[in-house]
């Protein structure tokens, strides 16, 4: 998308540099020169969010490392130390803690997003691949840091979930042992989450640099779906989308500062302001919000294999979406059969994330049944089947055609 | 297609309504709704309460149950008690410390420094265990963070986790046990249905009228200790809740005019593309 650079260096030094190494050519070509369809709605800011997230998480967690102690004996006591002792230490942990959570808010309206435009079509599918194994590895540190605080669910979380492990035939007792660092969740076991919980992170950063290498080669996709045909269709990003982003950015800060400072405990367990004590269960062991989904289809399964299978393929499912939705539009907008199954799979997970919520007995068991078989046939029968089916309704022309379709009743003759 | 859409939002109506019931089936009884002076978003300690909640705690909460988390020092802090330097000073020598090793490698007593940790009763768990009939008692310091007093996702959204009030319901909730009850009542148990643990707790009714005598006078029924040291032990677990709520105020004015700035530069800017 991006042609040759029409950067032309002001200075001697700028001059110096750019034959060297052109990196300003580079930050303005990618920034602010690149063309971007100019009629993304507000959905498209999600991504902007979810890079500004992910610097807030960096920043917090890096100052939050320098108090904390990953030791069985002196982890709760260290969180304690920075909620109290530490200058502004329960803004750094309650922003840490929060900021996962709306971090998590942000990727799932991006992945919805995501779904309902097609992004992941020709010739976007390495991008949402990228994409999914970015909400993979987050899953993955968000676990491991939810385990640091070392509270009753932090220990009890981290056991079912490692436990999980010791389903695999054959090698399952020690894989799990393995990944325990011993017999049972134990100090080796914080040491180690707490070790990939500090780099994981820098691995994302690599991987959101990809997503935007992968963004750059075709462009922004955009609501109606169709290709950018003319510079008509396109406005530079900056400042036209640096502005709109920052509004969103905004907006959602305004969210995330009301959870922070006003229900800074809300999205978590109460009991996870008990001490790990490995000799008492809680009545409820239930895992963070964002994983709810993903603990009611594993607890569906009465098989713990077969649960296990279903929990991991219900992500990796994922990574082949742009080869199981057949039709040939990429947005939602015209295809009025689509739309309506993709409604329905956002209440179903949302439906499975509450059932997650509830313990494993009489009809959240059959519901989470239900709502698992519903998930899994949205895409291998039901997607398939619709972009066979379906009539999708005209394309516009071109995306400034649309742009002026919808503004018409709205600008006076002149 | 649109009935089918219907069909599955009554179906999740349904899941609602029957997990509502059977939570209201299952487990503690809801703590009572008293009110605190720390509630909503503008809320502060009443400093006089925190005083008296720390009066109550010192000579009736203290003699079981540790508080790890707290030093003297808290005392005196911002949004606080707000006791002065000297008063904490005084409090913390009223009691012992056991420090050392000293040059000679011998443990020693000391008397306490607004430095110090409130000492906890007892020198481990197990001592704690074997004086109190073999349960535990909880560290205080966290008691209106870990246990809720109430549940439900939008209810603890809107009315907070109700720990001080559990703290509250507890202290005054102890029952006569009806005869069918008593029967599975465990020996030197009591009866109290807002306990979170089931219905016996291994704590004997801590308070009686009048046991505490306030400086100032202020009453000292049982109700109105067990306000007292709730609104004390909410102080305990969340120290810096006013300086968080002071903050997080300015922060969204802060938010909320930048938000509307960039609002209209975003309009301006896209003008011409409009």
């Amino acid at each position: 998308m991006s042609g040759p650079s029409n950067y032309q260096p002001k200075s001697a030094l700028g001059r110096w540099v750019h034959e060297r190494l052109p990196i300003v050519a580079f930050a303005q070509d990618h920034l602010m020169s690149f063309p971007t369809p100019k009629n993304l709605n507000y959905w498209y800011a999600f991504g902007g969010i979810l890079a500004v997230m992910l610097v807030v998480q960096l920043i917090t967690g890096i100052v939050l490392a320098m108090h904390y102690t990953a030791h069985v004996d002196m982890a709760f006591s260290s969180v304690e130390h920075i909620m109290r002792d530490v200058n502004y230490g329960w803004l750094l942990r309650y922003m840490h803690a929060n900021g996962a959570s709306m971090f998590f808010i942000a990727v799932y309206i991006h992945m919805f997003k995501g779904m309902y435009y097609g992004s992941y079509k020709a010739p976007r599918e390495i991008l949402w691949m990228i994409g999914v194994l970015i909400y993979l590895i987050m899953m993955a540190t968000a676990f491991m840091g939810y385990v640091l605080p070392w509270g009753q669910m932090s220990f009890w979380g981290a056991k079912v979930i490692t436990n999980l492990f010791s389903a695999i035939p054959f090698f399952g007792e020690a894989i799990t042992t393995w990944l325990w660092g011993g017999f049972s969740v134990d100090n080796p076991t914080i040491n180690r989450f707490y070790a990939l919980h500090y780099l994981l992170p820098f691995v994302l950063a690599g991987l959101v640099g990809l997503h935007i290498w992968a963004l750059h080669v075709p462009g922004n996709g955009n609501p109606t779906g169709i290709n950018v045909k003319s510079s008509q269709d396109t406005v530079p990003f900056h400042p036209y989308y640096t502005m709109k982003d920052a509004f969103a950015i905004v907006v959602f800060m305004l969210l995330f500062a009301a959870f922070l400072f006003f229900a800074p405990n809300y999205l978590g367990h109460a009991v996870n302001y008990l001490p790990a004590n490995p000799l008492v269960t809680p009545a409820h062991i239930v895992p963070e919000w964002y994983y709810l989904p993903f603990y009611a289809i594993l607890r569906a399964i009465p098989d713990k294999l077969g649960g296990v299978v279903a929990m991991f393929g219900s992500i990796l499912i994922l990574f082949v979406l742009p080869w199981l939705d057949t039709s040939r539009v990429r947005s939602g907008t015209y295809r009025p059969i689509f739309k309506q199954f993709f409604w329905i799979f956002v209440l179903v997970c949302i439906g499975l994330g509450y059932l997650g919520s509830k313990p494993a007995e009489g009809l959240y068991v059959v519901f989470s049944r239900i709502l698992t078989a519903y998930y899994f046939l949205h895409f291998i029968v039901i997607l398939p089947l619709i972009g066979l089916l379906e009539t999708p309704k005209p394309l516009p022309s071109s995306i400034s055609d649309d742009v002026l379709a919808k503004k018409k009743p709205m600008v006076p003759a002149e | 297609m649109k009935k089918t859409l219907k069909t599955l939002i009554a179906a999740t109506a349904g899941i609602c309504i029957l997990a509502g019931l059977a939570l209201a089936a299952e487990g503690q009884k809801d703590a009572k709704g008293v009110s605190y002076s720390f509630e909503g978003p503008f809320g502060t300690f009443d400093k006089g309460q925190l005083q008296r909640g720390y009066k109550v705690y010192k000579e009736v909460c203290a003699n079981c149950h540790s508080m790890d988390y707290v030093a003297f020092r808290n005392l005196a802090e911002q949004g606080g008690p707000g006791f002065n330097e000297e008063q904490v000073k005084a409090l913390a020598a009223t009691f012992t410390v056991r420090d050392g090793p000293d040059s000679a490698g011998e443990m020693f007593d000391r008397s306490g420094r607004p430095s110090d940790r409130f000492p906890a009763p007892f020198a481990n768990p197990e001592a704690a265990a074997a004086a109190n009939g073999g349960a535990v008692p909880p560290d205080l310091s966290l008691i209106t963070k870990f246990r809720p007093g109430w549940f439900g996702t939008f209810n603890q959204l809107a009315n907070g986790i109700g720990g001080p009030q559990y703290v509250y319901s507890v202290l005054t909730g102890y029952e006569e046990a009806s005869e069918e009850i008593k029967k599975e009542m465990p020996e030197g148990k009591s009866y109290n249905p807002y306990f979170a643990n089931g219905q016996f707790i291994a704590m004997a009714p801590p308070l009686v009228d009048g046991q505490v005598e306030f400086d100032d006078g202020s009453p000292n029924k049982i109700d109105d200790m067990a306000r007292d040291v709730s609104a004390f032990l909410a102080w305990t677990a969340e120290p810096k809740m006013e300086e968080r709520k002071s903050m997080g105020f300015m922060v969204m004015i802060y938010l909320a005019i930048l938000a509307g700035l960039l609002y209209f530069v975003k309009k301006k800017i896209w003008h011409d593309q409009h």
